[in-house]
């Protein structure tokens, strides 16, 4: 009986700790830029959903293409109508693994970040350095990298192809907070 | 007593197991109470002639340029309707996303235009649903063309005209819009004693699709009670939209001449499947005057 109430303790306090495991945010950024001679054209989300699991290292990202915040209201508006089809592919989503999570500590918070990035139906792995700092209220990610537009099937109209990149640069930041 | 420590123990690991649901569960958990506006319900701010439910975004500065042609049954010496041209041109300014002020001018019967335009309700998608867009819409015309003799000469007020519109559109899905546009028309002045100052219309309207940037328009107005001194008939359009970066283009083959709300809606004579069509067009260009973000 009483290696039961031990067994029934345990759990309790395992529970206890696995919910520090996880650690989230809702208020994530994440922004895109393209550079032509043309124009110069930059979007901001700033509700990205973000997931990290200190266990493994996991990490899975969500955002809503319709949250990308253009200067010019129309440019937002064919970007979700025309490019990249927001109403057949609301969202984008990153799902990967921090390599290295448990090495990591103030001095050193370099790392590499490998997952897929599905966006408008379409997946590409990606692989870049990230940036993990741990901090007293959760973990902040911060990092860049680039992507092929083409990679994504996303059809650019002839007459626009000089105003767009052909390589768009991608920047987020994700303070996450724990989970629950 | 085993029987109450196994569930305990049961119903104390369920946590566990919530816990350990995997990243993307919970992402999805806690993006379930999102609400989204319907966008694009159509491509520009014009049906055809008359208005859609949409609204320019803050800031937006939107300069319309419209033609309509003459008949296109008048023939080839009139080179099937070219040779006669009416032009409207208005800027329209959006001051936020939800009110829009506009002066034009159409050089038939040299009128001047001025609008508002205001949406009140936006069709929504997700944990707070709302069916359909909700759109006001009030403007003021005054003709001020010299068809007087001079001893005649009409006040301003007695050239006035308004017109009052409720416009509501629902997208049914991404190919398909539909909108209905109940129109109240008041005429200060009317062409003869026993014609009525005031005009009820039914619009109905929609947009298909054909592609990602070209859809097919159609609108038509049923007017309850016309003038009775004129032949007049219902407004009836067809077009095809062509959105191309900032602009929009529309191709319109139509029975009315005028491209303001008083003049297709009230005094259109032209009879569509006799042949009395002008064909025209809008081309609008949209500049960000002002930055949103």
């Amino acid at each position: 009986m009483k290696r039961i109430y031990f067994i029934v303790f345990a759990l309790l306090f395992y529970n206890g700790i696995n919910a520090q495991e996880k650690f989230l945010t809702k208020e994530g950024y994440v922004s895109f830029f393209s550079h032509s001679l043309v124009e110069d054209i930059k979007a901001d989300n700033n509700q990205v959903l973000s997931v990290i699991d200190t266990v493994t290292g996991k990490v899975a990202i969500q955002m809503l293409m319709r949250s990308f915040m253009f200067k010019k209201a129309l440019m937002q508006e064919h970007f979700n109508e025309n490019y990249v089809e927001s109403y057949k592919y609301p969202k984008a989503t990153f799902s990967g693994e921090i390599s290295n999570f448990s090495d990591l500590n103030a001095e050193n918070d370099e790392t590499e970040i490998i997952g897929t990035l599905t966006l408008h139906g379409e997946e590409k792995e990606i692989r870049t350095k990230v940036q993990v700092k741990i901090h007293e209220e959760g973990i902040l990610l911060t990092g860049d990298f680039n992507v092929d537009v083409a990679d994504f099937k996303i059809k650019i109209p002839s007459i626009v192809a000089n105003n767009i990149a052909k390589t768009i640069k991608v920047t987020f930041e994700l303070n996450h907070k724990p989970y629950k | 007593m085993k029987k109450y420590v196994l569930l305990s123990t049961f119903i104390l690991m369920m946590p566990i197991c919530l816990h350990s649901q995997d990243l993307e569960a919970i992402l999805e958990e806690e993006s379930s109470d999102t609400t989204l506006v319907v966008a694009s319900t159509f491509n520009g701010t014009r049906l055809l002639n008359g208005h859609s439910v949409e609204t320019r975004k803050t800031g937006v500065l939107e300069f319309l340029i419209s033609h309509r042609f003459g008949r296109v049954n008048s023939g080839f010496d009139q080179l099937f309707g070219l040779d006669e041209s009416n032009i409207r041109f208005g800027f329209e300014y959006a001051i936020n996303d939800k009110l829009t002020l506009a002066l034009g001018r159409s050089s038939f019967e040299k009128t001047f235009d001025g609008y508002v335009k205001y949406r009140v309700l936006n069709q929504r998608t997700g944990v707070k649903p709302f069916p359909i867009s909700v759109t006001l819409f009030g403007s003021a015309t005054q003709k001020t063309i010299k068809d007087y003799l001079p001893e005649n000469k009409p006040t301003f007020s007695e050239r006035l005209t308004y017109t009052g519109q409720v416009l509501v559109a629902r997208k049914i899905n991404q190919n398909l819009s539909l909108q209905f546009m109940p129109t109240l028309v008041h005429f200060n002045t009317v062409p003869e004693s026993n014609d009525p100052h005031d005009m009820v219309a039914l619009g109905l309207g929609t947009r298909i699709k054909i592609s990602k940037r070209v859809s097919i328009n159609a609108e038509y107005y049923y007017n309850l009670n016309p003038f009775e001194s004129i032949d007049v008939k219902n407004s009836i359009a067809f077009g095809v939209d062509i959105e191309t970066g900032g602009h929009i283009f529309q191709i319109i083959l139509g029975n009315s001449v005028s491209m303001l709300e008083k003049g297709f809606i009230a005094e259109t004579t032209g009879s569509f499947f006799k042949g009395d069509i002008h064909f025209g067009f809008n081309i609008s260009r949209a500049f960000q005057i002002k930055k949103t973000n």
